[in-house]
């Protein structure tokens, strides 16, 4: 296809926390200021804004991506916004890959955030919005519902212990430990263990509230420039190479939950645009979305990344630990850092830059890596978003 | 600029209480009444009567609740309606322990996916369990994935014409 290649050259973000002090335009400058400042750019050489950001009743803001694109640097300049739910963070990568692949613009930033902390005095009732009005919110739904009766079924048709999916909860809460961004409190201290997970409170089983990602504040941001541009600025390009995305029906009672299918496709169509035959072998460090335990599993198993039911049996094996075959979430995910909607989703595509880059840290993985993926899940059931990263 | 140089002040609690840190705070009045459209309107209508109303799409053979006017898989009209029956399977079920507001409940509720019998296999729609205990392990004990459920049908003259004119699914014998 003719089309420009994209580099992401440069990656900011803040601290998650519960309730952040900025609003979310203060949030938004500062990752943005951040990811301009790590690849010596200003704002001058931002030729286009890409804006996620999940819900606007979050916020109360109606038009949020108006609101905040002031503090994503946005004014005078060709601006969206994109969203779909969770998936957003990763949504808004796409889009500002198109931004740059079209040819249109040299540079675009991707900025993601969100504020949840606003709606009093916890955003449940917001959530509730997503059921239909007319044959789900009647019952007196909430959110978590439809978490449990999708992990429910995974675990059913698989046959999945409980003790396997609270592993998930201890791999990554510890590993989000080394993020610097990382919720304070999340995780309850550096020794927990699955008893501890199981131990916790039972919300709505089979969710455990250790099992769940938490309501948190916070930006995220990203520069994508041309290969042009890219190439002058920096000599650790790190080159986006496949996008994908689908959707699946909001009749999401009508289709067998033990499957996201509609990340197969998104992840099929980031593979063939990558060059991709064999993710299992060219994908080397994968940061699939994680705002409950289980869904870190099935989105594994989603991306092709494991045999349907196979992803439980890898995780116990210590393939998804960061010295295994197949880090997953080495950030530490949504369970470790945070999750304040779509900038977490931004947020795993920074740590696969940060991966590829070798700059991760302490967050490091063993393995070599030459390529990553991303991928961020949300509505009912329904989206799959994912970016294939290579260097 | 690393990650560890992030900003992001992160306020307590306490700090809006004692109003360390401002506030302002607003409070949403949006009252909304919904047109039920033309097939969950129907859908609705068969409810106050004690039915359960599904559409059918001839093209993809496929029987469907809740019911709707067109295929999305072949954008074929849907206008062919069929009584379906008031008892299904659970396809999947949780136990919550937290109201719509996340205030904790007495009594944990039973939200399941229902697979409703006479329509297309794996097609069901949300609803609760009753009559399966008080507590976890009871319900635990009690519901399976795939058992078979009967609808629990609010008395006629109370019937509203809406999703809660069906109580709860109970357990039925096989």
């Amino acid at each position: 296809m003719a089309y420009q290649r994209v580099a992401i050259v440069g990656a900011g973000i803040t601290k998650f926390v519960r309730r952040a002090q900025e609003t979310g335009k203060e949030l938004a400058a500062q990752a943005s200021k951040m990811a301009l400042d790590s690849c010596g750019m200003t704002m001058k050489d931002i030729e286009s804004v890409s804006l996620g950001t999940a819900p606007d009743a979050f916020d109360g803001v109606h038009m949020k991506g108006e609101y905040l694109a002031d503090g994503a640097g946005a004014t005078r300049k060709p601006f969206m916004r994109s969203f779909v739910g969770g998936g957003s963070g990763v949504y808004a990568i796409i889009h500002g890959w198109y931004h740059v692949a079209s040819g249109h613009f040299d540079t675009c930033l991707v900025v993601a955030e969100e504020k949840m902390s606003s709606t009093m005095p916890h955003p449940q009732a917001a959530f509730n919005t997503i059921y239909d009005q007319f044959t789900e919110r009647p019952l007196g739904v909430n959110l978590l519902w439809i978490f449990a009766l999708e992990m429910n079924r995974y675990m059913q048709v698989h046959k999945i212990p409980l003790e396997t999916i609270a592993q998930v909860s201890v791999k990554n809460k510890l590993n989000g430990l080394d993020h610097p961004c990382h919720q304070e409190g999340i995780t309850p201290g550096p020794h927990l263990t699955v008893k501890d997970v199981l131990e916790s409170e039972v919300m709505v089983w089979p969710v455990y509230r250790l099992m769940v990602s938490p309501v948190s504040d916070g930006a995220a941001a990203l520069v994508l420039a041309s290969e042009r541009v890219a190439k002058r600025m920096t000599d650790k390009p790190v080159w986006i190479e496949g996008v994908g995305w689908h959707l699946d029906t909001s009749y999401w009672t009508n289709r067998d939950l033990y499957y996201p299918r509609y990340v197969e496709y998104a992840a099929r169509m980031a593979y063939r645009m990558a060059g991709i035959t064999d993710p299992r072998k060219e994908i080397h460090v994968v940061e699939p979305y994680d705002p409950f335990a289980y869904k870190e599993l099935h989105h594994l198993e989603g991306l092709l990344l494991a045999d349907k039911g196979e992803a439980p049996r890898l995780l116990e094996k210590g393939v998804f630990n960061r010295d295994g075959e197949l880090p997953s979430c080495p950030s530490g995910g949504l369970l470790g850092v945070g999750n304040p909607i779509s900038a977490a989703g931004t947020m795993k595509v920074a740590e696969i830059f940060w991966q590829l880059r070798g700059e991760a840290g302490a967050r490091q993985v063993a393995r070599p890596v030459k390529r990553g993926l991303a991928q961020a899940w949300g509505d009912l059931m329904q989206v799959g978003t994912v970016v294939v990263l290579g260097r | 600029m690393k990650p560890e140089n992030a900003r992001g002040v992160p306020l307590k609690d306490e700090d809006l209480k004692t109003g360390k840190v401002l506030t302002t705070e607003w409070r949403v009045k949006a009252d909304y009444a919904w047109d039920c459209g033309i097939a969950i309107g129907r859908y609705l209508d068969g409810l106050k009567e004690g039915k359960i109303m599904a559409t059918r799409c001839r093209r993809c053979r496929r029987t469907v609740v809740p019911p709707r006017v067109f295929c999305e898989w072949c954008f074929k009209p849907m206008d062919e309606w069929v009584e379906v029956r008031d008892t299904g399977r659970v396809n999947t079920f949780s136990v919550s322990f937290y109201s719509w507001d996340m205030t904790p409940l007495e009594k944990p509720e039973v939200p399941a996916i229902v697979e409703i019998d006479g329509c297309s296999p794996g097609v069901g729609f949300m609803h609760l369990l009753g009559e399966v205990g008080d507590n976890l392990e009871e319900i635990l004990r009690r519901v399976k994935v795939g058992m078979k459920v009967r609808a629990v049908w609010k008395p006629a003259d109370q019937r509203t014409g809406a999703i809660t004119d069906i109580l709860y699914f109970k357990p039925e014998e096989e």
